[in-house]
């Protein structure tokens, strides 16, 4: 019996190989982080849909492999002196998948429809930036206000509400790709069933199937089809990251999205270059109440920062996944100054630290003597327990007694945004654009839903203001080195450390580029046979 | 005059047996609506909301998301809003999920769950009374102890650590099996053992229990003296009776094996409803939970109903009154 099991298994499985190389010679197993919550380009707000839309839609401007800003749709530009006007001109060849030719109109119809407020799109704010859009937005004035006009089928118009020199990088988010609107039209919001799906770009839906699988089959009415390798995209959704990664090792998919960082270890040392570590634009703080005693006073805040030995966090609790953060803005952001802004003991040693930080808390009144009760809020994640224990024990040279209050993430998240009761919370920023501006304005006194600390500076404030004047680059980017200077010394929030992607890529996936936005195109990506 | 008082009460009977089972369903109603009512409330204590997530949203935009949804109603209205639509059959939109209802949702992973879950209910059934009866006849024995070390085994070890456990042996290192998803039949294979082993467990230990009482027993023994071939005895008339604790503790198991269970689908890649409860709650997707609250409710008041009407076939003394 066990024999013939055996035999039949060993059959099985042969069988179950050739069926699989056959296919991996066309089909690009993807694994992904888990399902979309939606494959409406206006409704998305995840990593994971942001995938899925760039692979079946262009907008007017993409990214390319490295995530560098090229032309989509548009094939070139022109931006007025001033910086408000934005013309582009779209290209030709562009065709939507049932053969209509994309036009600038289709672009009007898109942004309308996103700052609709009945669609109730989840990231409109995103292209606040237009003309009115924000006004429209929220219901105060007519949607033909919007600052967008097709000039003709392929000119594209738009005004801007305020000089944004990062707008070609907002555009390249998946809210900025088009609908196709006959069938939004046709169809309403099931649009987006595999049935009627009509897209743009490089690949099109094919099937859906929630938990299970998204299949995605090449376009071949898109402009630049010679050049798209990969025939099928499966995308597979991973609630557990354990899951995709043994999938991985029995070659079942080509690549997964994220890995677990307890086992990076031992996937580097059996698969070596396969495992990705990347810098990727997000940074992991701790916010502090700035409107609590004593945390009030900048100088108890700085204490605090100074004494959290970020290496350790970094290598001993995440791994070496994450990367020990010495300013708030990631490194290798766009539009900044060449030598950012870091802690101005960011050389210093850890001993140095912990007496300059002793010696602040004094300065303020406290100390083993008077010491200063924290409680940490956190949402639930071992790792966030973990490195909430960890600096609870750094803390302890300030004489700072530490409770804990853990959350599930939403219960979390409201409390930061509503209640705001908490002393130090956990938090994190992943860049939906590669501009420094998208890391600064989080605390702005008038941004309300995520300036968590309640830092309210005016300068700071004036800082900001004067950068989204500025249509300088270079100028506007030693203005923003300014803010970050300001929110290095105030530290209103304790910036800790910068997210890195990681991901496993078989030798067989070709073109994967490791870059700071994290993406990777399907259509400039092949499998070697 | 014998044959035909049997089938007068054997028709009895079945009229009996339905209507009782008409009334019990009637009967779950009140119970189905508390429950809907108590998980509808309950879901709103828990704070923060379906939009509070790590990426904050903007006040215009979640003003807008709120209107949508009609969370800017008060909440007796949205709960009567939800009922009414709940009468017509319509769970309403999922939170998360916006290009589904929740009826759709439930709908492409409740026949996944079922069919795992079915399977897993079929082998622990089976192997679980299979391993019981051998192990009772010879109580004692090596072969005893064994199936009880099994039995203690399977319960103790939870299936996060069988699983993973299951899938590194048999679908990485001999490659036997793929190492996830639902794509081929082949694929079936471990995340039914892995759901059945404690299920199997559980059913050896009670089946064995009852059955070395039932061999006991006095019918059996007149049965013995009779002369009656010892496998009729035992499948026909021992089993049969030690059955009833085994089935009485299935009902509520298949309950919970057919509404699909978090763990295994997780780890296996595996589109069920399982991981709907618990991701639910935890995104704070109203509709959703609700949906399966009322999945589960329905599952259990459906198994529950069968249970007893098993009872009766099996054990002739139940009666219907």
């Amino acid at each position: 019996m066990p024999r013939t099991l055996l035999r039949t298994a060993a059959l099985t499985s042969v069988l179950a190989l050739t069926i699989g190389s056959q296919a991996l010679a066309q089909t690009y197993f993807r694994g992904s982080d888990g399902d979309p919550e939606t494959l409406d380009q206006h409704k998305t707000s995840t990593v994971v849909e942001a995938n899925l839309l760039r692979d079946m839609f262009e907008g007017l401007v993409t990214l390319d492999s490295t995530a560098q800003v090229v032309p989509g749709v548009a094939m070139e530009w022109d931006v007025s002196l001033d910086g408000l006007t934005y013309t582009f001109d779209l290209r030709d060849d562009a065709k939507w998948s049932n053969g209509d030719p994309v036009v600038a109109g289709d672009f009007v119809y898109s942004l309308h429809r996103i700052m609709n407020p009945e669609t109730g799109a989840k990231y409109a704010s995103i292209l606040y930036p237009i003309k009115n859009a924000e006004a429209i937005n929220s219901g105060e004035m007519d949607i033909d206000a919007l600052g967008v006009v097709a000039l003709d089928d392929h000119t594209l118009q738009i005004t801007l509400q305020q000089p944004t020199p990062f707008f070609l990088e907002l555009l390249t988010h998946q809210t900025g790709l088009p609908v196709h609107p006959a069938t939004v039209e046709e169809f309403g919001s099931d649009f987006v069933q595999p049935e009627n799906h009509v897209s743009n770009g490089a690949y099109t839906l094919e099937s859906f199937s929630l938990g299970d699988s998204i299949v995605l089959t090449k376009n071949p009415e898109f402009h630049d089809a010679e050049n798209v390798a990969i025939e099928t995209v499966q995308f597979l959704p991973f609630e557990d990251r354990a899951t995709c990664v043994r999938r991985w090792e029995a070659g079942e998919v080509h690549s997964c999205s994220d890995l677990p960082a307890e086992d990076i270890g031992r996937l580097e040392s059996e698969y070596g270059d396969a495992v990705h570590v990347a810098a990727y634009l997000g940074t992991y703080y701790y916010s502090v109440n700035t409107t609590r005693e004593p945390f009030g006073d900048a100088r108890v805040r700085q204490a605090m920062s100074m004494v959290i030995d970020r290496e350790f966090l970094a290598d001993e609790i995440f791994g070496g996944t994450m990367v020990p953060a010495e300013s708030f803005v990631p490194t290798g952001i766009s539009n900044y100054v060449e030598d950012a802004p870091r802690f101005e003991w960011a050389d210093m040693s850890m001993l140095d630290r912990e007496d300059a930080a002793i010696a602040l808390m004094e300065e303020a009144g406290y100390g083993p003597d008077n010491p200063v009760t924290v409680e940490i809020a956190y949402n639930t994640s071992e790792n966030h327990r973990n490195a909430a224990t960890a600096i609870a024990d750094m803390w302890s040279v300030l004489g700072i007694e530490v409770t804990y209050n853990v959350r599930d993430a939403s219960a979390h998240y409201a409390n930061l945004r509503d209640e705001k009761d908490f002393d130090v919370a956990r938090a994190g920023w992943i860049g939906d654009y590669s501009d420094p501006q998208n890391f600064l304005f989080l605390v702005e006194s008038d941004n309300d839903g995520f300036n968590y600390p309640a830092y309210m500076n005016p300068e700071y404030d004036a800082l900001m203001d004067d950068a989204a004047a500025e249509t300088d680059l270079a100028a506007r980017a030693e203005i923003l080195a300014d803010a970050e200077r300001m929110f290095l010394r105030d530290n209103p929030q304790l910036a800790l450390l910068y997210y890195s992607s990681r991901s496993m890529v078989s030798e067989a996936l070709i073109g994967w580029e490791d870059n700071l936005l994290n993406v990777h195109p399907t259509r400039f990506m092949s499998i070697a046979e | 005059m014998p044959p035909l008082s049997w089938g007068g009460t054997f028709q009895f009977g079945r009229y009996h047996m339905l209507s009782y089972a008409i009334r019990r369903l009637l009967g779950a109603i009140p119970t189905l609506f508390f429950i809907v009512t108590a998980a509808f409330f309950m879901m709103r204590v828990a704070p923060g909301g379906p939009f509070d997530q790590e990426r904050a949203l903007e006040a215009t935009v979640l003003a807008n998301l709120n209107a949508t949804f009609g969370l800017d109603q008060p909440l007796w209205r949205q709960y009567l809003i939800y009922l009414g639509n709940l009468a017509q059959g319509d769970m309403g939109p999922s939170f998360v999920y916006r290009d589904l209802k929740v009826h759709e949702i439930l709908a492409i992973g409740l026949p996944v769950s079922m069919k795992l879950g079915g399977m897993a209910l079929a082998l622990a059934m089976v192997v679980g009374s299979a391993l019981g009866s051998v192990a009772a006849l010879r109580q004692n024995s090596a072969v005893d102890y064994g199936v009880i070390a099994i039995a203690t085994f399977g319960i103790t070890i939870p299936n996060f650590v069988v699983a993973p456990v299951l899938l590194l042996v048999f679908a990485l290192y001999f490659d036997f099996f793929p190492a996830g998803g639902l794509t081929q039949w082949q694929s079936y294979i471990l995340p039914v053992i892995a759901l059945a082993l404690p299920q199997i467990a559980v059913v050896a230990r009670l089946i064995r229990g009852a059955m070395i009482e039932a061999l006991r027993s006095d019918h059996v023994r007149t049965a013995r003296a009779y002369g009656l071939p010892t496998r009729m005895i035992v499948i026909k008339h021992a089993l049969r009776a030690a059955c009833l604790p085994a089935i009485s503790y299935m009902g509520p198991a298949a309950a919970a094996l057919l509404t699909g269970s978090i763990v295994i689908e997780q780890i296996f890649g595996i589109p069920g409803i399982g991981r709907y409860f618990v991701q639910g709650a935890l995104n704070r997707d109203y509709t959703l939970v609700m949906g399966t609250v009322i999945v589960v409710a329905l599952f259990v008041v459906v198994f529950n109903l069968i249970v007893d009407l098993l009872y009766a076939v099996l054990d002739p003394r139940v009666r219907y009154d």
